[in-house]
C-alpha cells in the first residue's frame, strides 16, 4: 500500500470545490466515495453520484439566486444529504454555516439572523418547524430546503422547498446552460470564505470563525502528511457536522485522500455501524472514547468469573506493554509472548466490538481527555493520538507522533505550524491555517489574531521532548490555599474515568478546599442499584440514596489519592440531574460552562462551603421543545 | 401541522348494528349502532368498565356477540373468526402488551406479515421462487415502510422483554401495521407512555391514517382526552353499554349528556396529566 498523492497540489487558486471536481472526475463511477445505511443496508454513492447530486443542488440554489458569498445555513444528521448541500454551497461560492442538530430555537435564531443566512437547510419536518418559528424574526433568510417528505405533508408555506425540487430546477438550469456548473466553481479563489463556524463558547455568545478555502485545505495536507490514510481506507462520519473535527475528516481530509465516508443509519445506531464498517481512521471528542471505556468497564463487572479474570490479565499485560512504549523502552522477550496471549485472548474480541480492529490512527480532541483513558485504549493497543486545536486554526495545530505519544502532552506542531508560549503562560499558534477573523466581530478578532498569531486562551508550556502540554483554559486555571495554580479539569476528568460517574465540576478557587458537584451515570448507577434492591423511580432520587453516595465517595477517594492535601476533593454532593447543554450548562461540544453553572447552581457552592448538610433546590429545567419543568428537592452534602 | 378535515361523506367501512354482549346478567354492550367512514379516526370514549374493550373484541371477533350483526367492507363478518377477519385487512393493537417477549423487535413484526406470505414447504425449503421473492418483497416493506414510519432502527435486533414500556407499544403497533389492514383498531395506545412517547404516538397515529402510503382508518379506544379530540374526526361516546352520542369532538364535547355522565364537571380538555 503507497501513500495515495494528494489529488492536486495546494495552491491560493484551489478551491474545495475544484478539488472536488478533480477527484469526481478522477474516481466516476469506479469508487464509491460513501455510503449510508438505509433501511438496514448500506447503499454506496459513487464519485459520480456525488458529482450529480451536488452539481444539481448547487443550480438549484444558483437558479433561486443565491450568489457569492451568500451563507447557506444547515441542520440534520450526518447523511449524505447533508454534505451534498454544504459542497453544493461551496460550489455555487456561497458559505456554508452547520447549526448543532439539537440547538434550541433560540440559538438557531441567533445564528441564522447573525450569519445573514439566505438559505436554510434541514433534514426533516423537525428542523422544518425551527426554520419556520424563526423565519419572521430573520429577515435574510429566503429559502427553507427540506429532504426527508415524513410529516411534510400538510406543509405548504411558500418558502418551502424539497431537495427533489430544488435539484430539478438544478437540472432545469443545467440544459438551458450546460457548463454553467464548471464556470461556477472555476470562478472561486483559495482565499474564499467557504465556512462560518459558530464556536460553542464557554462565557458568551457564540461567535463566528471565518475559514478560507485555503485555511480548510492547508490543514487538511499538513495533517496528512503526518498520519497518511488511503483512498482505500473508511471513515465514519457520525459526528455533527457543526463540530470542526468532522469537516476535517470529511472535507479537507476526505476530499484530498478520496476515502469512503460511511453515514451511520441513525444517531442511536451508530455504535453498531461502527463495528460494520470498522474504520481506519476515527477522530471524536473524549466524551466519546469515555463512553467506550465506560461500556468495557460495566461489561467487565457484569461477566463471569473466567472472563474477567481473562480480562484483567489482558489488561495487565497491555499496561505494561503500553507503558513501556511510552516511555520508549524495548518490550521484554516474555512480554512480547505474554502480549500475544492477551491479544488473541481478549483484545481482538473487544477491539471488534468497538469497531477498532482495523483502526490505524484514532484522535481525540476537542475538550481534555484523562490519562486513565487514554491509558487504557493504549493497554488495548489502540494508538490513540491527542489533537490540540481549535476551530480558529481550521482545527488542528498540535498532534502525537506515532511512536512518540505521552498521554499528558497533546504532541508536537503539525508541518508549517509555530506554536509558542507568552510570558503569562498562554499558547500561541501561527499556521496558514490561521482563520480570517471573527464575522462581525472587530474586537473579539483584534483580541484573537495579533500579527498573525492566534491567542488561543489556553494556558500551557512545551515540555523537554518539545511536546506541548495544555494545562487548562487560562480563565478556569485555580489556585488553590496554597496559593498552587492548580486545573480543576485535571481533577474532573480522573473522576469521569469510574463508570458511575457522568459529568463532574470541581470547584475550589481561592476557597479553603475543594469540592465537587458530581452527576451520576444513571444507567450505570441505576443497574447497580437494582442488583443490591434498591428502589427508586428517578434520576434525582437514585442521585440522593445513600448507598448511591457511599458509592461517589468511594470513587472520588480513589481520585484523591497521590494528590497534594489541598488538591484533595473535601466535600461533594450528586446534583439532581446531568448538565446539559440544553440548559446551557455545557456546550454543544459538552465542554462545562463554568461561568454559567456557577451562577446557577449558587446555592449549591454556598452549600458546600458552609456547615449545612442539606441544599435546599428550587430551579427549573429545560426540555428540548422549549417546555419548562420546576424541580424542588432536597440534595445532601457527603464529607470525603 | 394541520390535521387533515374529516373525509367526506364516504363509503362506511366498518358498521355494527345492534349489539348485544352479555357476561352472565350483565349487559357490556346493550345495542350499540356504530358506523365508521373510511379514512377517519374514529375514537370511542368512556368511563371504565364502559365496554370500549368489549366493543373492540366484537369487531375484531374475540367475542361473539349474542345479538346484533358486524359488517365490514359490506360483508357481514358476524361469525367469522378473528384470522378470518385478519386476512380482511382488520388488525388490532392491545390494551395490555401482547407481544411474544422472547422473539426480536423484527420476528414479531414479521409474524405480522404470515397472512402475506403464500408462498410453499417445498419452495419455502429451498428458498426459490416464489418464496425469495414473498421474502424480499416483506423485507423490503417492514424495513421501509415500518421500521422507517416508527423509528425503530436502533432495537430491531432486540428481544422484546428487554425493551422499554414505551418501545414495547410501538413494536406491537409495527406488528399491527404489518398486516397492512385497511382498519386498524387501537386499544389504548397511549396507557402507560410519558409525555414525549405520547406525542411520538400521536404523530405516527396521524401518519399512518393521512400518509397517502397508509391511509388507515382508525378506531382508538384511549382516556387521554387531549389526544383524542385533537387527532379525531368522530368520537363516539359509551357508557353502560349504550351510546351517549356520536359525533364530531366539537359537538360531543358540547354535549350535555357526556358531561354529566362521563367528564363531571371538569373541563372535558383536562386529561389525566
Amino acid at each position: 500500500m503507497v501513500a495515495s498523492p494528494l489529488a492536486l497540489e495546494i495552491t491560493k487558486d484551489l478551491t474545495i470545490p475544484k478539488l472536488f471536481l478533480s477527484q469526481c472526475r478522477k474516481y466516476g463511477d469506479r469508487k464509491v466515495a460513501m455510503r449510508e445505511k438505509e433501511f438496514g443496508i448500506w447503499r454506496p454513492f459513487t464519485w459520480q453520484d456525488y458529482y450529480d447530486n451536488v452539481k444539481y443542488l448547487c443550480l438549484g440554489m444558483v437558479s433561486l439566486g443565491l450568489q457569492k458569498g451568500d451563507k447557506v445555513a444547515m441542520i440534520g444528521d450526518n447523511r449524505p444529504e447533508g454534505l451534498w448541500a454544504e459542497m453544493a454551497a461551496l460550489c455555487a461560492g456561497g458559505v456554508g454555516v452547520w447549526l448543532f442538530q439539537d440547538c434550541m430555537m433560540e440559538e438557531v435564531k441567533y445564528i441564522i439572523d447573525h450569519s445573514d443566512a439566505k438559505f436554510f437547510v434541514g433534514e426533516t419536518q423537525e428542523e422544518v418547524d425551527k426554520a419556520l418559528a424563526i423565519k419572521d424574526q430573520c429577515p435574510k433568510l429566503e429559502k427553507i430546503v427540506w429532504d426527508d417528505p415524513k410529516g411534510m405533508r400538510n406543509y405548504t408555506h411558500e418558502s418551502l422547498i424539497s431537495m427533489k425540487e430544488l435539484q430539478k430546477l438544478g437540472r432545469e438550469l443545467d440544459k438551458k446552460d450546460p457548463g454553467l456548473f464548471e464556470r461556477v466553481i472555476e470562478q472561486g479563489h483559495g482565499d474564499d470564505i467557504c465556512l462560518l463556524f459558530y464556536t460553542s463558547g464557554t462565557t458568551a455568545l457564540p461567535k463566528g470563525a471565518l475559514l478560507s478555502h485555503w485555511n480548510m485545505l492547508t490543514m487538511g495536507r499538513n495533517l496528512m502528511s503526518v498520519d497518511p490514510c488511503y483512498d482505500t481506507d473508511d471513515f465514519v462520519s457520525y459526528l455533527p457536522f457543526a463540530w470542526i473535527g468532522e469537516q476535517m475528516m470529511s472535507i479537507s481530509c476526505g476530499l484530498q485522500i478520496g476515502y469512503t465516508l460511511n453515514f451511520p443509519e441513525e444517531p442511536t445506531t451508530a455504535r453498531e455501524d461502527i463495528r460494520q464498517i470498522g474504520p481506519h481512521v476515527m477522530f471524536a471528542p473524549p466524551r466519546l472514547y469515555e463512553g467506550m471505556t465506560r461500556q468495557v468497564q460495566v461489561k467487565y463487572i457484569d461477566s463471569t468469573w473466567i472472563k474477567r479474570k481473562i480480562y484483567e490479565f489482558a489488561t495487565k499485560v497491555g499496561y505494561k506493554v503500553a507503558n513501556c512504549r511510552f516511555e520508549k523502552k524495548p518490550v521484554p522477550i516474555s512480554f512480547k509472548f505474554l502480549h500475544w496471549l492477551a491479544y488473541a485472548a481478549m483484545q481482538k474480541k473487544l477491539k471488534d466490538h468497538l469497531g477498532m480492529s482495523r483502526l490505524r490512527h484514532a484522535y481525540t480532541g476537542g475538550a481534555a481527555m484523562g490519562p486513565d483513558h487514554f491509558r487504557f485504549f493504549h493497554a488495548l493497543g489502540v494508538n490513540l493520538k491527542q489533537i490540540y486545536g481549535q476551530t480558529e486554526i481550521a482545527g488542528i495545530s498540535i498532534v502525537h507522533r506515532d511512536g512518540d505519544v505521552k498521554f499528558d502532552t497533546v504532541g508536537t506542531p503539525i508541518p508549517e505550524t509555530e506554536v509558542k508560549i507568552t510570558e503569562e503562560g498562554e499558547i500561541l499558534s501561527r499556521s496558514p491555517s490561521v482563520f480570517q477573523g471573527y464575522y462581525k466581530n472587530e474586537e473579539a478578532t483584534r483580541k484573537t489574531l495579533i500579527d498573525g498569531w492566534l491567542y488561543s486562551g489556553d494556558k500551557g508550556f512545551i515540555d523537554e521532548d518539545g511536546h506541548l502540554v495544555v494545562f487548562d483554559r487560562s480563565k478556569d486555571v485555580m489556585t488553590l490555599s496554597d496559593g498552587r495554580p492548580f486545573s480543576p479539569q485535571y481533577l474532573e476528568t480522573r473522576l469521569k474515568f469510574s463508570p458511575f460517574i457522568q459529568e463532574v465540576w470541581v470547584i475550589g478557587d481561592k476557597r479553603p478546599f475543594i469540592t465537587a458537584v458530581i452527576c451520576i451515570d444513571y444507567p450505570v448507577c441505576g443497574k447497580w442499584a437494582d442488583e443490591r434492591k434498591l428502589n427508586y423511580t428517578s434520576y434525582q432520587e437514585l442521585s440522593q440514596k445513600p448507598e448511591i453516595q457511599e458509592l461517589v465517595r468511594k470513587q472520588i477517594v480513589e481520585a484523591n489519592k497521590d494528590l497534594p492535601t489541598p488538591a484533595k476533593i473535601h466535600r461533594f454532593l450528586n446534583l439532581y440531574k446531568v448538565f446539559d447543554a440544553d440548559d446551557e450548562e455545557l456546550t454543544r461540544t459538552s465542554k462545562l460552562r463554568r461561568a454559567f453553572v456557577e451562577n446557577r447552581y449558587r446555592l449549591i457552592v454556598d452549600g458546600l462551603y458552609s456547615e449545612d448538610k442539606i441544599v435546599h433546590m428550587d430551579t427549573t429545567i429545560t426540555y428540548e421543545d422549549g417546555r419548562e419543568q420546576r424541580i424542588k428537592t432536597d440534595l445532601h452534602i457527603m464529607d470525603v | 401541522m394541520t390535521h387533515l378535515p374529516a373525509p367526506e361523506e364516504g363509503e362506511t367501512i366498518l358498521r355494527l348494528e345492534n349489539i348485544h354482549m352479555f357476561f352472565g346478567r350483565v349487559a357490556a354492550l346493550a345495542g350499540v349502532d356504530l358506523e365508521v367512514r373510511k379514512g377517519e379516526i374514529h375514537s370511542i370514549i368512556g368511563p371504565n368498565g364502559a365496554g370500549k374493550t368489549v366493543m373492540m373484541n366484537c369487531i375484531n371477533g374475540l367475542y361473539k356477540p349474542q345479538k346484533g350483526r358486524v359488517y365490514f367492507k359490506g360483508q357481514d363478518i358476524t361469525h367469522l373468526k378473528p384470522h378470518q377477519r385478519a386476512e380482511l385487512g382488520l388488525s388490532r393493537t392491545f390494551q395490555k402488551i401482547e407481544l411474544f417477549g422472547g422473539m426480536t423487535v423484527l420476528d414479531n413484526i414479521r409474524l405480522g406479515r404470515h397472512i402475506h406470505l403464500n408462498s410453499g414447504v417445498l419452495s419455502g425449503s429451498i428458498y426459490l421462487g416464489k418464496t425469495k421473492r414473498e421474502e424480499l418483497q416483506s423485507r423490503k416493506f417492514i424495513e421501509e415502510e415500518i421500521i422507517d414510519l416508527l423509528e425503530i432502527e436502533s432495537i430491531r435486533n432486540q428481544t422484546v422483554h428487554m425493551l422499554p414500556y414505551g418501545l414495547q407499544k410501538r413494536v406491537e403497533l409495527g406488528r399491527a401495521l404489518a398486516l397492512e389492514p385497511e382498519l386498524l383498531l387501537l386499544d389504548e395506545p397511549l396507557a402507560g407512555l410519558n409525555l414525549e412517547e405520547v406525542e411520538d404516538m400521536a404523530r405516527f397515529i396521524l401518519d399512518i391514517n393521512e400518509e397517502a402510503r397508509w391511509k388507515v382508518t382508525c378506531i382508538l379506544v384511549e382516556h387521554d382526552m387531549g389526544v383524542v379530540m385533537d387527532i379525531s374526526h368522530r368520537v363516539f361516546v359509551l357508557n353502560f353499554g349504550n351510546k351517549i352520542v356520536d359525533g364530531t369532538p366539537k359537538e360531543v364535547q358540547s354535549n350535555q349528556e357526556v358531561i354529566k355522565a362521563y367528564l363531571g364537571e371538569e373541563d372535558l380538555y383536562a386529561s389525566r396529566r
